[in-house]
């Protein structure tokens, strides 16, 4: 997924090969991802769709199946990756992720320690942001899922970047190891305050450290925790709005009789006319509103720097 | 520790000051941001004084600072707050559910305070201490005694501010930068906002090894996002309509290393378009663009040294760092160049490979006519973001996407931010809110078998 080497890189010379991921693009809401296979197929609603048909296309071709229906094949990232993965528990969307990456001030070269890892959303969007040079070190205490996420990140060609231990973080904090040497730390767990000494530790001073809680009570616990040894402590919560699309044309032949359902409603109608005052008959006007369905909440975000004590 | 060093070769991101940075200097908490460069003839003037910056040099980033009398005159000294005044407000919590007092007998007369102005300047002059004359104030407030504990803790807050103010040294990185631009000169960056921007980022998939093809008519704000996640690999291309490139000077407020600098390049979008360049009439161009940029260095170095960014001025003082700044400046720490114009072999293997994502960042442009002519310069399945002001471009282009088939996965986002203030009993969403932070249009862009040579 990430070009971490020119011949894996996404160009204009480089196409499909055997055992490349490819992202599936069925209709906005429904992708999966599909590792390349010489003799495998894909079935889905829209047919029988052959993989080898697929080696050597560029990425971002439309696909046929068998029976005429279509797909996309996309390059993944990890924007995609969030789309697609296998929930095992609640994930971050790319609202929180992007937000929350920005803020860590997480660049190329970074240390950075995450606990849980939970289905490694979050996880795949921090290693982009460190690679090439640094490292993405998360734990989760779920043995299962631990190992859940490193099949994910073989798979996403990121293994080299991000490492996944089996830990308890709020019992027992983050690995000696790690002592003063992360830029930045990131929580998503049930009691961050319990974690939070151990992140203190962990963390170079004015390194930067975030929590996800979605419970204002664990978010009211969490900074009074940090008061003692972080400042720029700031919560927030960041939600998406998205919008529809759609072409309407403003048919002006039509009579006024206020019963017409595909146009409009406009400031003024001539009874009679053939051409508006304002512009051309039958013109297209694009109009976007905000789509019904939207999310309400997912968490706070509580953001702060370690202090300086030297 | 582990097999991969995070920090080999050079520092990628320096936690220390050296003289010749760029900082962000955060007065009083968020009240009053400076950007400056250090040096040592920089200053900084806080209500009618004049601090050197000296001290500054070779300190932590987030060290802070408060303001101590010396022998001659005042200066900023490194300060450590003690954990005792955590303690203090940890108290207040606990207090505060047996908090009986409320203000129905406070009259706001301007009489409580019986100390004067007069009084004060004597108390400075025998050296008196910030947080002791503060204490001398709350000493002397008829009404103190009477105000909740909250109330009391925020009277303390506001005369430490005014009679000890504190400054935090901060780094200049695109989160601070944006901040700071977005709260007092948002037209500038288009009104783009810290999450806004980072969508951006995340959408258009910037990651490093990339070439990013970015339309930045938001001072440079953008460019200079993508070329701190890139770190100094690939490449990020600031192109532009017509014969002058769009001003980004906000580039040279971060601390770019020369490795990052030199992947910062320029082109015409003419450029990019044309098969052939006259080999001789790019150097005349390459020259003249190096000419205007040192001339405009000199200019921009001031206005990023004096570059003020008020949040709360009171008085109206508008507080400049003196021309003594520039000078020391131009000799020392002359800023590295980022802008470069690109060169034939660097486009000509863009347009091999074509762009692994474009960023748009145009607020008073029209999408469709720019998209339309930038996305066959992407590589296939490529990713691209489009920021705008306004939300009707953004539906036409998308709509025209669609139609012309040139791409999928279309997206128009709004995002929504809201800060919460979080304190034991009172904790709510901050009183004040951005409005809007403005609509992005994101997708990826499909293989036509008609597109590309």
């Amino acid at each position: 997924m990430l070009l971490m080497d020119s011949s894996k890189k996404i160009s204009f010379a480089r196409c499909i090969r055997d055992g490349d991921l490819v992202i599936v693009y069925e209709r906005h809401d429904t992708m999966k991802a599909v590792k390349v296979c010489e003799n495998s197929v894909l079935q889905n609603r829209f047919g029988v769709f052959k993989h080898s048909d697929w080696i050597g296309k560029p990425f971002g071709s439309k696909v046929f199946s068998s029976k005429g229906g279509f797909v996309y094949l996309l390059a993944p990232t990890p924007e995609l990756w969030t789309l697609v993965l296998s929930h095992r528990t609640q994930i971050l969307y790319i609202a929180d992720i992007s937000f929350v990456i920005m803020y860590l001030e997480v660049v190329p070269g970074c240390l950075v320690l995450e606990s849980g890892t939970g289905s490694g959303s979050l996880t795949t969007s921090l290693a982009r942001a460190v690679a090439p040079r640094g490292h993405v070190y998360t734990f989760d205490f779920h043995e299962q899922r631990a190992a859940s996420a490193r099949e994910d990140f073989e798979r996403t060609g990121i293994s080299n970047l991000v490492t996944v231990g089996v830990r308890d973080i709020q019992g027992e904090g983050f690995p000696d190891e790690f002592s003063g040497l992360a830029d930045s730390v990131f929580l998503d767990l049930p009691q961050p305050w319990l974690a939070i000494p151990s992140a203190r530790n962990m963390l170079k001073q004015d390194g930067t450290l975030c929590s996800f809680s979605p419970c204002i009570e664990q978010v009211q616990r969490s900074c009074e925790t940090l008061r003692s040894d972080f400042t720029d402590i700031r919560t927030f919560e960041i939600l998406l709005r998205s919008y529809e699309v759609r072409e309407w044309k403003l048919d002006h032949s039509k009579p006024d009789d206020g019963s017409s359902v595909a146009c409009p409603p406009c400031k003024r109608r001539q009874p009679s006319s053939e051409v508006s005052v304002v512009d051309n008959a039958n013109s297209p006007a694009v109009m976007a509103r905000p789509s019904a369905e939207t999310r309400g909440h997912t968490g706070y975000l509580t953001f702060a720097r370690r202090k300086c004590v030297t | 520790m582990s097999e991969s060093k995070p920090e080999s070769g050079p520092v990628p991101n320096p936690r220390v000051t050296w003289e010749g940075c760029s900082v962000l200097l955060d007065i009083n908490d968020g009240d009053r941001l400076v950007f400056a460069r250090l040096s040592a003839g920089s200053t900084l003037k806080i209500g009618n004084k004049t601090f050197s910056l000296r001290p500054l040099i070779g300190c932590p980033f987030g060290s802070l600072f408060q303001v101590e009398s010396g022998k001659e005159k005042p200066y900023l000294s490194r300060f450590v707050p003690p954990t005792e005044e955590n303690n203090v407000q940890d108290e207040g919590g606990c207090q505060s559910q047996e908090e009986s007092r409320d203000n129905r007998a406070i009259i706001d007369n301007n009489q409580a305070q019986s100390l004067t102005g007069e009084d004060i300047e004597a108390m400075r002059r025998q050296g008196a201490t910030g947080d002791e004359i503060v204490e001398a104030l709350v000493a002397n407030s008829a009404t103190f005694e009477k105000k909740t504990q909250f109330s009391q803790e925020k009277y303390r807050l506001k005369k430490q501010k005014k009679y000890a103010p504190r400054v935090l040294l901060r780094r200049p990185f695109s989160r601070s930068i944006c901040e700071a631009y977005f709260k007092k000169y948002p037209a500038r960056i288009g009104f783009l906002r810290v999450d806004a921007l980072s969508l951006l980022l995340s959408m258009a998939n910037v990651t490093a090894n990339s070439d990013v093809l970015v339309v930045d008519m938001v001072g440079g704000l953008v460019t200079g996002a993508v070329a701190e996640r890139l770190g100094g690999t690939g490449s990020v291309c600031s192109t532009y309509l017509g014969g002058t490139p769009y001003p980004i000077e906000i580039i040279r407020m971060f601390n770019f290393s020369n490795e990052i600098c030199k992947r910062i390049l320029r082109c015409s979008f003419n450029d990019l378009c044309s098969v052939q360049n006259d080999m001789g009439e790019q150097v005349n161009q390459h020259e003249d663009v190096c000419a205007m940029e040192s001339q405009s260095n000199e200019k921009t170095s001031l206005s990023v040294s004096t570059e003020d960014v008020h949040l709360s001025s009171k008085n109206g003082d508008t507080d400049l760092v003196p021309e003594n700044e520039l000078s020391t400046s131009s000799k020392t720490c002359k800023a590295p160049k980022a802008g470069e114009k690109a060169t034939k072999e660097v486009i000509q293997s863009w347009k091999e490979n074509g762009f692994s994502s474009l960023i748009v960042a145009a607020p008073e442009q029209d999408a469709w006519s720019l998209v339309k002519d930038l996305l066959p310069l992407l590589t296939y399945s490529a990713p691209f973001a489009i920021y705008h002001q306004y939300l009707q471009p953004l539906a036409t282009c998308m709509h025209n996407l669609q139609h012309e088939k040139m791409a999928i996965g279309l997206q128009i986002s709004e995002p929504w931010l809201r800060e919460y203030q979080v304190l034991p009993s009172r904790t709510h969403p901050c009183m004040q809110m951005s409005g809007t932070g403005g609509y992005i249009l994101s997708g990826t862009r499909l293989y036509t078998n008609t597109s590309q040579p």
